[in-house]
Formats: structure tokens, C-alpha cells, sequence
């Protein structure tokens, strides 16, 4: 599956006119010759995805080969090498197993963060809203989550900059640092997320309340915060689960924005400038990368869902 | 005075014993008959005429639409969201026209005065100020809404044909074809789709249009021969395998290795199709003759109706799906099946109008969510290009200038964000008016 989305990636990249190389000036063909050569690109395009998709699988390595891409593994004699995305083309001599590495704390920490304050802060509202269902609390926090799911974020983004960092002096407006620069862009970027995960987990709960077993467990005698915590909330928040796999593609295109408003060096922006410079190998290892990623992570939602409600059985 | 009559039957003749007699008994071949004559003293009246229910109300029967409309109605934040629509899109395509008939200026208000070369603050000749090339940010806002509502409404018509043809064929023909259609939705719905539209609008947007041109002719052909050969195979497969299930092991052996074989068939004439169109030449003639003219900021606009469209039909696809398989096994699909009914005919005409509602619902909430993947592609300056504009690349423009002309932001902002909000209000008020059992209590 994943490969599948590498060969797409690959030949739009392959169909897209102009190349790396590309510049203001045309070069000598004897130059264009030997940048072509040394980046394989003189030989037949099958030939070249093979190459391609031999290395980012996987292959034996040369007895003499000694850079250190991907991950190796010593299968019997001989020793295999996994996902190569090659080196970089525009940042010369780096990896981009390397570049991924180094970038990728910026882009998750953002992003784990900003979903659990997402889950948080969401979690609560629609818990709040659907406990004292039609009272000022539940209109109120349902109207704050239609503001969130309305403004774009990076609108809301350069907004709370101009507020809290321009206006007040609060905290610092761009760039990575402290614990205090974290705070804009986690919040820009949970905004929308809290909001969804507000109305998952109201319509969830009323539903739930709304149920047998919920009444089997009054009717038990047991005490209301029993029969919420351990009864209601296992069946209420299953929409927020189902919702966590669609999130986490978002959440890739909601970081983009965000470390592009917040100048911070994470994946995502790095991503846009690999696509903006036909940097293929780069390209291809992010898309790679956050496609396994993503499916790895709806894999275990899917697994998740047995733990949460026990009548769903797989067979 | 009483009418001669003759049976109908057998022409005897009949007498009536009272005047309101309504049925005849032929005492001839004993069949019975209706009467059907016009009585000048005593006409029969209608209830409203003879005054019976004259005071009393006359009830209507209630139709599904005209329910949910009346459940629409009273909600609302579903109302406001309606009117602030009707406005937004009145302003947004008669706008620019009286913009210009009152100042005469041209849309976009550039002015001829050197001075006037630098952003200013909202006055009243400027109701939301002006950039710093001058021009007015309102009429700027009205243009930009046209591509912004266009983006939504036409991107959510290329999902809405594509996902519910799609989900429609799937849930109605079930079974392994239903299995793996949707797992191929389920694969499609694992992909980080964000990053493959920004490769595809970065691969062929802006001046790589060439491109498109170039291989226009090898897609049409490629998709016209892949529709009918997919077609051809279908019915090939129906032809040598009928709707028998399958009884032993080596015939559903048999089954699947044709189904590959004809799959793989399928593929093979789509790419030798398109690759002989290819090598004819058409495409690059066309990109020869024609690149000068094509506009490359429509072009652009063009790629996001389809690149979003494209994304976004997966979710419609499953509801569709879903309303399909509750609905396929009720009476009238088995009707209009015993009276012939062609499969493609139920699922298109018989099905289908039945499962609007949910569609119309998730169409509702699609344009919102296509609206915003469009200002984001904007922002990033993949999306619209100039000189067109759209309520995300104004956004973008004044995001630069934060610090210093924050009207630049705060306008397109605060329009694009009211009308998200009132398509999303409007979506959930048609949802509980026209879906009351999923209603959110």
C-alpha cells in the first residue's frame, strides 16, 4: 500500500516538467550530461523506478558499500539494506533518513501535544455540554466549537500572534524555543480539532446515555460517577476514536501551515520546500514516511475499538 | 328523470330502482355494473360545496420535503446561516457589477494617483481599506468570494458524481465486488491525501499546464476506452459465469483467476490506448498551438475543482453506500426488478432519488471542508494564483503584513469564516430536518 503511494508520488514528480538542476541559466549539455549520469537519470525511466524501488525497499548491500542510509539488518551472510531514500538533491551530501530525523521532533512534539490538548479540552466541552444538555454551558460550548470547525487556522494563527505577542507581549511570536513558543502554535493548531472532538464526544454521550446498559447500571444502584466514567464514557468517546484516523492526515496538513506561520524548522515545511525544488528523493521519503505513519497509526485505532466496546468482535 | 341504461356486458337492458343507485345488477347475465349518469335535479356535491365541512380545515398531506423544510425553518441558526448565505452570494455575483456602477472604478480599484500606492486603514470610501497596490480590499473580498464559492460548490459536485455513483454501484451489486470496492475506498482513506494534492498541484499547476495539454487527449481516450472496457468486461464475466454462486473450490479458483486475467486485460488496453494517442502527436500539437493562450490562473482554478473534487467523494461514497444497503432489499426495488427494470435503471433511478437525503446533508457539510482545503493550498501559494484571488490567498496576502495593516487579514478572514459558519449551521439543521433519526437530540 505504501508502495503504491511512493510509485504515484514517483511519477508525478517523473511527469512534472523541469528538474532539480534547473536554473536561470541553461546549462552546457555536457554538464546537464554528467549531472544526468550521476544521478542515474540517463538511463530508461522502468530502469530508474526499479532502482527506486529497490532501494527503498529492500536490497543487499555491496561488499564495499559503506554509507550508511536506511536501516540495515545482516540476513544470514550477507547484509540488507531498508528504506534508502538516497541523499538529498538540493542539501547536498545529507540523507534524507537524516534530514527526516532531524526535522521530525519539531513537527511531533506540535502535533502530539496539540492532540491531547485537542482531546482535553474538546473531551471536557462535550462532556460538559452533553451532561447539562440544553443549559447555557451546552449552547455555549457548541457555538466555540462552530467557531473553531469556521476559522481557518491560518487565520486564527496570525491573530492570537497580533494579540498575545504583539499586543500583550505575552509570549514569544515565532521560532522554536521554550515552552512558551510552544504555546501559539499548539493552540492554533488544536483549535480545530478541539472543536470536532467537542461535538464527537456530545453526540456520542447522549447517544450512549440514551442506551440499555446505561439504565441496567443505574438500575444496579450504582452511583452516577460509576456509571459515567466506567459505563458511558468507553461507548461515548468511540466516535472520537474513529475520528483519530482522519485527524492524523489533517494534522500533517495542519502542521504544514502552522510551522509555516510560527517559523518552525519541522517536517512539514521542509515537505512544501522538497516539493517546490523537485528535491524527488526528499519528496518521496516524507510521502513514504507519513503514509506508514498514518496507516500504522489507524491500525492501531482499528485494534482499539475491541478494547473500548466489547460487542465489536473481529473475526 | 331517470336515464334508459343498457348492461355493459351484455346489452340488456337495466332498470335503476332508486335515483343514487350507484351499482346495477344485469338480471340477465348477472353482471354488475356501475352507473354512470348525470342526475340535473340532485348533482353531487362536493364536501366544501354542500358546505359540510365549511368551518373545518382542510388537511394537507404532509410531504418529506415539505416536513423537513418546516423542521428546517424552525431551527434557527440553520435560517440565519440560509439568509447570511443568500446574501454572501448575492454580494459575491451581482457585487463587483454595482461596485462598479456606483464609484466607476474597475473591480479591482487600481488607482491612477501615485499617492495612493500604500495600504489605508478601513474609511468610509474604503469600507475594508486597501492594499498596498491601492486597491480596495471590499471589491478584492467580492471577486475573491466568487472563486472561493466556486471552488466549494463545483469540487463537492465532482465528489458528489463520482462517490455516490460509486457507492450507489457498490452497495447495490454487494458481494465480492462490494468488498473490494470498498476496501479500495478504505486503502484510498489510509493515504495522507494532503500530500499527494500538493505534489499534483505542484507537479501541474502554474506553468506546467503544458503539460496537462499535452496529455489531454491521452487521458480522454484512456478513460472512454477504460469505461467501456470495463463495461465489456462486466458483461463478459456475467455471460460466462451468470449470477450462480460459485459450488467448489475449483470453480471459484476458475472465477478469480478470470477476474484477474480480465482485470489486468482492462489495464493493458487503457495504457495502449493512451500510449497510441500519445505517439500520434495530437497532444504535443495542441500544447504547441495552444499554451500561449491558455490562461494559467484559470488553468490553476480548474486543477483544484478536480484535485479536491477527487479527495473528497470517499466519505459520500460510504453514506451513500450505507443508505443503499438498507434500502436495496425493500419492495419497490423487488417491483421494479419483476418488471424489468435494467440494474443500472434501479440503482440510478429507483435508489438513488431515495437516498438524497443524507447526500444532500453531506454535501452541505463537504462545501465547507473543500472551502478551507482550498484557502490552505492557497496559503501555502500552491492554490489560486494572480491576479484571480480567493478569500485563503487575500488571507495569505495579509498574513505578510500582519503586523502592520491588519485589515489586510482580519476581512477576508472574517467573511470566509462567516461563511464557513453558516454552510456549517445550514448543513447540521438540514441534517436533523431531514434526517430526524440521527437528530442530536
Amino acid at each position: 500500500m505504501a508502495l503504491l503511494v511512493v510509485t504515484v508520488t514517483w511519477g508525478l514528480i517523473r511527469i512534472a516538467p523541469g528538474t532539480f538542476y534547473d536554473s536561470e541559466k541553461k546549462l552546457p549539455p555536457a554538464i546537464e550530461a554528467n549531472i544526468k549520469k550521476k544521478y542515474g537519470l540517463d538511463k530508461p525511466w522502468y530502469t530508474q523506478y526499479f532502482i527506486m524501488l529497490g532501494n527503498v525497499t529492500c536490497r543487499t548491500m555491496a561488499e564495499d558499500e559503506t554509507t550508511i542510509n536506511g536501516l540495515q539488518f545482516n540476513v544470514g551472510s550477507s547484509r540488507v539494506k531498508c528504506f534508502d531514500f538516497g541523499d538529498s538533491l538540493k542539501y547536498e551530501g545529507q540523507s534524507v533518513n537524516e534530514i527526516i530525523r532531524r526535522h521530525l521532533p519539531y513537527s511531533a512534539i506540535i502535533g502530539i501535544i496539540a492532540y491531547l490538548l485537542a482531546l482535553v479540552v474538546g473531551g471536557a466541552a462535550g462532556l460538559l455540554a452533553a451532561l447539562r444538555q440544553n443549559s447555557i454551558y451546552d449552547y455555549g460550548s457548541m457555538a466555540l466549537a462552530m467557531l473553531g470547525l469556521s476559522v481557518p487556522n491560518f487565520v486564527l494563527g496570525p491573530i492570537l500572534v497580533l494579540v498575545f505577542a504583539l499586543g500583550l507581549y505575552l509570549v514569544p511570536a515565532a521560532r522554536w524555543g521554550g515552552v512558551l513558543n510552544l504555546i501559539l502554535p499548539v493552540v492554533t493548531l488544536s483549535a480545530i480539532y478541539a472543536a470536532y472532538i467537542a461535538r464527537l464526544t456530545r453526540a456520542g454521550m447522549l447517544e450512549v446515555m440514551r442506551s440499555d446498559y446505561i439504565r441496567t447500571a443505574r438500575a444496579k444502584g450504582l452511583n452516577e460517577t460509576t456509571v459515567l466514567l466506567k459505563h458511558a464514557l468507553r461507548g461515548g468517546i468511540i466516535p472520537v476514536v474513529s475520528f483519530t484516523g482522519p485527524a492524523l492526515a489533517a494534522l500533517l496538513a495542519g502542521t504544514v501551515v502552522v510551522e509555516r506561520i510560527f517559523s518552525i524548522p519541522g517536517l512539514g515545511n521542509i515537505f512544501i520546500q522538497s516539493v517546490l525544488n523537485r528535491d524527488e528523493p526528499l519528496t518521496l521519503g516524507i510521502v513514504a514516511f507519513l503514509s506508514v505513519l498514518v496507516m500504522l497509526l489507524n491500525l492501531i485505532v482499528d485494534i482499539s475499538y475491541g478494547f473500548l466496546d466489547p460487542r465489536i468482535r473481529y473475526e | 328523470m331517470l336515464k334508459e341504461l343498457s348492461c355493459p356486458k351484455c346489452g340488456a337492458p337495466v332498470t335503476l330502482e332508486n335515483e343514487r343507485q350507484k351499482l346495477v345488477l344485469c338480471s340477465f347475465c348477472n353482471a354488475t355494473s356501475a352507473v354512470d349518469f348525470e342526475d340535473r335535479e340532485h348533482p353531487r356535491l362536493t364536501l366544501e360545496e354542500s358546505g359540510v365541512i365549511d368551518s373545518v380545515q382542510r388537511i394537507k398531506g404532509a410531504s418529506l420535503w415539505g416536513d423537513a423544510w418546516k423542521r428546517l425553518l424552525k431551527n434557527r441558526l440553520a435560517v440565519l446561516g440560509l439568509v447570511v448565505l443568500a446574501v454572501m452570494f448575492f454580494l459575491v455575483t451581482v457585487g463587483p457589477a454595482i461596485f462598479t456602477g456606483i464609484t466607476g472604478l474597475t473591480a479591482d480599484y487600481i488607482p491612477a494617483d501615485g499617492n495612493l500606492l500604500k495600504s489605508f486603514p478601513p474609511s468610509m470610501r474604503h469600507p475594508m481599506g486597501t492594499d498596498e497596490a491601492g486597491r480596495d480590499i471590499f471589491a478584492r473580498v467580492l471577486q475573491g468570494g466568487r472563486i472561493s464559492l466556486a471552488v466549494g460548490i463545483i469540487s463537492t459536485i465532482v465528489s458528489l458524481i463520482v462517490g455516490v455513483s460509486y457507492g450507489a454501484v457498490a452497495g447495490y451489486l454487494g458481494g465480492s465486488i462490494d468488498n473490494v470496492m470498498m476496501r479500495i475506498v478504505d486503502i484510498i482513506y489510509a493515504i495522507p491525501y494532503i500530500l499527494v494534492v500538493i505534489v499534483l498541484l505542484s507537479v501541474f499547476g502554474g506553468p506546467n499546464t503544458q503539460v496537462l495539454i499535452q496529455w489531454l487527449p491521452s487521458i480522454i481516450v484512456g478513460i472512454i476506452v477504460g469505461v467501456a472496457a470495463m463495461l465489456a468486461a462486466f458483461w463478459l464475466y456475467r455471460r460466462l459465469f451468470g449470477e450462480m454462486t460459485a459450488r467448489n473450490l475449483v470453480e471459484r479458483l476458475l472465477r478469480f483467476v478470470v477476474g484477474v486475467l480480465v482485470a489486468v486485460a482492462v489495464f493493458a488496453l487503457i495504457g495502449a490506448a493512451s500510449y497510441l494517442v500519445g505517439e500520434t502527436g495530437i497532444g504535443t500539437s495542441l500544447a504547441e498551438r495552444y499554451s500561449d493562450r491558455v490562461n494559467l490562473g484559470l488553468s490553476q482554478i480548474f486543477l483544484l475543482f478536480f484535485a479536491l473534487g477527487l479527495v473528497s467523494w470517499l466519505t459520500m461514497a460510504r453514506v451513500v453506500r450505507g443508505q443503499i444497503l438498507s434500502l436495496k432489499n425493500q419492495e419497490f426495488v423487488l417491483a421494479a426488478k419483476a418488471t424489468g427494470v435494467s440494474t443500472f435503471g434501479i440503482i440510478f433511478k429507483h435508489l438513488v432519488p431515495n437516498a438524497l437525503g443524507p447526500v444532500i446533508v453531506y454535501s452541505t457539510l463537504t462545501v465547507p471542508s473543500v472551502m478551507l482545503s482550498e484557502a490552505f493550498l492557497s496559503y501555502l501559494g500552491l492554490g489560486v494564483q494572480a491576479p484571480y484571488a480567493s478569500w485563503g490567498s487575500l488571507a495569505a496576502d495579509g498574513v505578510k503584513n500582519i503586523a502592520i495593516f491588519p485589515w489586510q487579514l482580519i476581512f477576508p478572514g472574517v467573511t470566509m469564516a462567516l461563511t464557513l459558519f453558516s454552510l456549517n449551521f445550514l448543513g447540521d439543521g438540514l441534517r436533523d430536518a431531514l434526517d430526524p433519526q440521527t437528530r442530536k437530540f
